[in-house]
């Protein structure tokens, strides 16, 4: 057999920090032949990126060291290579392509020169021989006029092409281990599509490895041959792709693939993890997801389970495929959670109109010259009619710059539209002065994005929520508005004490309930959701997409919800419109859109998307 | 009587401040914890004590009176309208704790830690020879930093300096960080029109050499009034209040000059929360324009008005040495590091050289410019959210 490309033993990676060592990767061991492809996935703050970050000796020091292990580069140990000597594999035997491609090109250079840098650095290539291999490598990763690009700044190229030239650079030298740091998540999914094809054919012609680091469980079934789940820096569970989404054993894993929602799960609660992934400086003494899992045993805390293979090729870390374990007395359940997933409780509300749009249109000005004289208009939303009912949700999905974030944000008026009708609730808020539209305000809110900036960190939370009760309840005392605040706070699943913190004490899940606690709290009829799901993990997803489908069910409530994620939109929309370039392409019932799309728009996006085979169940392990 | 000039309104506002500073830190958790994270610097407390002593001495320094003039046998002395007459000498807390190194002045010039004077004279010894020699000093042990031109204590001036200094860094920061928001926040929130004028006062502003500014500002208000020494009746207001006074015109104009650079960072960082989505919920709430302002953008800007203060304050005394080397800066009679070094350049290329005035000044400055630098940077890094783990 061949020597693998890269070959990690036992890798610890191990932070100081104001609370002691955070073991961040704590004996991870995996290989990669020539030619393969390793998925490492996990959710953020499992110790994925920091292995990768391993592998190619770029650990944050002084904060990060090597705390023991070895890698193996073709055969060849490099952790304890002089410096000199890393630098030489990095780029040129190893190398890595980022999640953002906007900020891993340096902006000041063009992007033919960086890659002719990175050519020259580790090649003895004469500088026209350089450019000729960068040319080279620019067609090769289907940037189009390679002639004309290679003198080009990054700025003016798209994310697609950026993310293009980055591979580009990391392929330039022919390397024999390609690590892939979620290379698509940043990007549209029409061009996340082509960018996995693209690496793959690479993969394919130039014999290297390739280390694809995820947290999209669906790709990863579509591109690697073998798949690592970790948790809390450990693996834990390994396998070859096709085996492990066939037949999970770790309950981690199968709790992950069930909180993935999809049109299958329509109507019943996503499955989730209590609690949040344990910081990497207190660690459990047993097995590291004791504590959140579904099938706990009195031993679990306390013991820890070793990796053993436990089906050709699939290594699991959980003391339930373990029979020696199984038959000691501490292996009585503490949990038994059913594996059957209950329906989203309460009824599905009649259809009676609440939002009418009409011909909406919001231009952004160009202002050009020494006078900044209007010279033109973007036209962001450009004539879009759309209608919601009371209790439904309509998905609005595209691209980044299709316009649908300014689309919502002119309908509850946070933008000014230029043109069109806003019909809501019988009133056309389209001209309505900031003070006439008071009424609505409390009935038309919005849940925003990134869970970090979505809060005023110097507000305690009560400020937060209480803020809008003030303006827009102005007969609300103060102690009804506490009541208030508590009430709205038990409903997204936090308790009223958490109203005395500030921000920062709350995890990014947590902050998510905080921003839809705050729109709850005065009562709305319709909330605008702008890609409120996107940030966060696919488990903490579940809980809050969970949260958003029984609030609906509950008050009746009408979203209109703004995603890129057609996965979420599948699962949770009764409704949706295609937005493109402004207009709305196509529009319709989920099901009829998914079945049957009918634009090519449409038709391309659903393509793009990975995903899983329909039909797959996973059930917990453990029989009793 | 007491006596009050404008600047030392500066010196009680700066403690204001610092009492206020506290109380908001007691009350805010986000400050409180930033403390704590300062507080476990022993480098930045070590800074921090130094510049407590620093205010407390200007603080001693901004209070003082006026005593009623008395005549030979001790009596007070009434005009003849019953009234007292008060002395033209305003002497502080700390001038009255100084008595002995204050009066007891010598002749001329004495090295640190001498026991004689700098320079020779001719003395007749008790059995009428002439000598020429370097006499004893009249109070030796008194003057461990040696004593000045006229005999004056060194040690004492550059104590005196330090009011000087503090008023000059932290009254000219007060004039500039209202200045600053005010503009900074307008300017980057309603954007538009009103960023238009702000941004061209304030590239019109810095665009003017500073220098002249202050020069021509200084004339026209500066040299009217109250130069620093001796107080004369016209400068007083109903016996107690000084209005007219150099320092704090010297305050305002660098205030004035020196707003643009934190208003140029406020209005970027305004540009910046303006989108971001709190402030999009306020106003998905219907709040109004000045309510975002003062509950969103305000506090959020508050670290870069701290770090500012600190850092800037530093520049400020270094600028006001440099102002009044040029004699543009405070009155010749004001006791400031500035003069101290305007008056050294002279003895510098004396022979043999007369240092200590330098040294002395440089040690004061420095002790009060990098304690504020240290202690600036440490409370940049407790507060910036940036450096702060999410």
């Amino acid at each position: 057999m061949d020597v693998p490309v890269i070959e990690v033993k036992d890798l610890k990676t191990y932070f100081r920090t104001a609370r002691g060592i955070a073991r961040a990767v704590d004996g991870v061991s995996f290989s990669i032949p020539k030619g393969g492809t390793f998925a490492l996935v996990g959710e953020s703050g499992c110790g994925k990126s920091l292995t990768a970050l391993s592998i190619i000796q770029l650990v944050p020091e002084p904060a990060g060291f090597h705390a023991g292990g070895e890698i193996f580069l073709n055969g060849r140990e490099i952790t304890k290579l002089p410096e000199r000597e890393k630098r030489e594999l990095r780029g040129n035997k190893i190398s890595m392509i980022f999640q953002e491609p906007m900020t891993s090109l340096n902006p000041v250079f063009t992007v033919g020169y960086q890659t002719v840098e990175t050519i020259r650095l580790h090649q003895k290539k004469s500088a026209p021989e350089a450019k000729a291999a960068a040319l080279e490598m620019f067609a090769k990763v289907g940037l189009p006029e390679p002639e004309a690009l290679f003198d080009e700044y990054p700025h003016r190229l798209s994310g697609g092409m950026r993310q293009r030239v980055m591979i580009a650079m990391a392929l330039a030298c022919r390397p024999d281990l390609l690590i892939a740091d979620e290379p698509t998540t940043a990007l549209d999914v029409t061009i996340q599509d082509q960018i996995i094809r693209l690496i793959k054919d690479l993969k394919d012609s130039m014999r290297m490895a390739v280390l694809l680091i995820t947290h999209n469980l669906a790709l990863v079934y579509r591109n690697a041959e073998n798949v690592c789940v970790m948790y809390a820096g450990k693996v834990a569970e390994m396998s070859p792709t096709e085996e492990l989404f066939r037949n999970p054993m770790h309950p981690y894993t199968v709790k992950l693939l069930r909180s993935i929602p999809g049109y299958e799960k329509r109507g019943l609660m996503l499955d989730t993890i209590p609690g949040s992934v344990p910081p990497a400086t207190g660690y459990p003494a047993g097995c590291r997801f004791s504590g959140r899992c579904p099938r706990e045993m009195e031993g679990c805390a306390s013991i820890e389970p070793e990796l053993v293979e436990r089906a050709p090729g699939h290594l699991v870390s959980c003391h339930l495929h373990d029979p020696e374990f199984m038959s000691k007395p501490y292996s009585k359940p503490l949990k038994h959670e059913p594996d059957k997933l209950p329906p989203v409780p309460g009824p599905i509300a009649e259809k009676t109109p609440l939002l009418d749009v009409r011909n909406l249109k919001t231009y952004y000005p160009v202002r050009k010259g020494l006078l900044k004289r209007v010279r033109g208009y973007v036209k962001a939303v450009d004539g879009i009619d759309l209608t919601i009912a009371k209790g439904m949700t309509l998905a609005l999905v595209g691209e980044s710059g299709c316009g649908k974030t300014t689309a919502g944000k002119s309908i509850i008026r946070l933008i000014r539209p230029d043109d069109g009708e806003i019909v809501f609730k019988g009133t056309d808020i389209f001209g309505l002065s900031e003070r006439a539209l008071k009424p609505m305000r409390s009935k038309a809110q919005i849940i925003f994005q990134d869970p970090y900036s979505s809060l005023n960190p110097r507000l305690m939370v009560r400020d937060t929520i209480e803020e809008g009760l003030k303006t827009l309840k102005p007969g609300m005392g103060r102690p009804a508005r506490l009541e208030r605040i508590a009430q709205v706070l038990e409903r997204v699943g936090l308790t009223p004490e958490m109203m005395y913190r500030y921000p920062h004490e709350f995890s990014g899940g947590q902050r998510q309930r905080i921003g839809i606690a705050r729109a709850l709290a005065v009562d709305p009829e319709f909330i605008v959701c702008d890609e409120a799901v996107s940030a966060l993990d696919v488990s903490v997803q579940a809980q809050i997409l969970n949260l958003l489908k029984s609030i609906q069910r509950d008050t009746g409530i009408s979203y209109l919800f703004i995603t890129h994620d057609l996965a979420v939109v599948e699962y949770i929309a009764d409704e949706v419109a295609v937005m493109y370039m402004g207009h709305i392409v196509e529009r319709g019932n989920t099901e009829a859109i998914f079945s049957n799309p009918t634009h090519d728009y449409t038709k391309k996006l659903l393509n793009a998307i990975p995903k899983l085979p329909p039909g797959m169940t996973w059930k917990l392990p453990g029989k009793h | 009587m007491p006596v009050i000039f404008t600047s030392d309104l500066v010196v009680y506002l700066l403690f204001a401040g610092a009492f206020y500073f506290m109380w908001a830190v007691r009350k805010d958790g986000i400050l409180r914890e930033a403390w704590k994270d300062v507080k476990k610097r022993r480098l930045a407390m070590a800074c921090l004590a130094i510049l407590s002593v620093y205010s407390l001495l200007a603080l001693a320094d901004s209070i003082r009176w006026r005593d009623a003039v008395r005549d030979d046998k001790g009596r007070v002395v009434r005009s003849p309208g019953g009234t007292y007459i008060y002395s033209a000498e305003a002497l502080s807390v700390l001038d009255r704790s100084l008595s002995k190194i204050r009066l007891e002045g010598e002749k001329t010039y004495s090295a640190p830690l001498a026991t004689r004077l700098y320079t020779k004279e001719s003395m007749e010894l008790p059995d009428g020879r002439v000598v020429r020699d370097y006499p004893g000093l009249k109070h030796p042990g008194t003057h461990f930093l040696g004593t000045d031109k006229v005999g004056n204590d060194v040690f004492y001036t550059a104590l005196k300096g330090i009011r000087t200094g503090i008023i000059i860094g932290a009254g000219a920061t007060i004039v500039i960080i209202p200045f600053a928001i005010l503009f900074g926040v307008v300017a980057g929130y309603y954007g538009g029109v009103v960023d238009d004028i702000v941004q061209y006062l304030y590239t019109t502003l810095a665009s003017i050499p500073a220098v002249l500014l202050i020069v021509a500002f200084m004339l026209l208000f500066g040299s009217k009034g109250y130069q620093g020494g001796l107080i004369q009746e016209r400068d007083v207001f109903l016996g107690t209040l000084v209005p007219n006074d150099r320092l704090f015109w010297l305050c305002l104009i660098l205030g004035v000059t020196s707003w643009t650079d934190l208003c140029r960072l406020i209005r970027g960082e305004t540009l910046k929360l303006r989108e971001l989505e709190y402030v999009q919920a306020g106003r998905a709430f219907g709040l109004s324009r000045p309510g975002i302002i003062y509950r969103h953008i305000v506090p959020n800007l508050m670290h870069l008005v701290l770090i500012t203060f600190v850092l800037q304050f530093s520049g400020l005394v270094l600028t006001e040495a440099i102002l009044s080397y040029i004699s543009i800066g405070v009155g010749p009679q004001m006791f400031s590091w500035g003069n101290m070094i305007n008056t050294a350049r002279l003895e510098l290329s004396m022979e043999p050289v007369v240092w200590w005035n330098l040294l002395a000044s440089f040690i004061f400055m420095f002790g009060l410019v990098l304690p504020a630098n240290i202690f600036g940077d440490a409370v940049r890094d407790a507060l910036d959210p940036r450096l702060r783990l999410r």
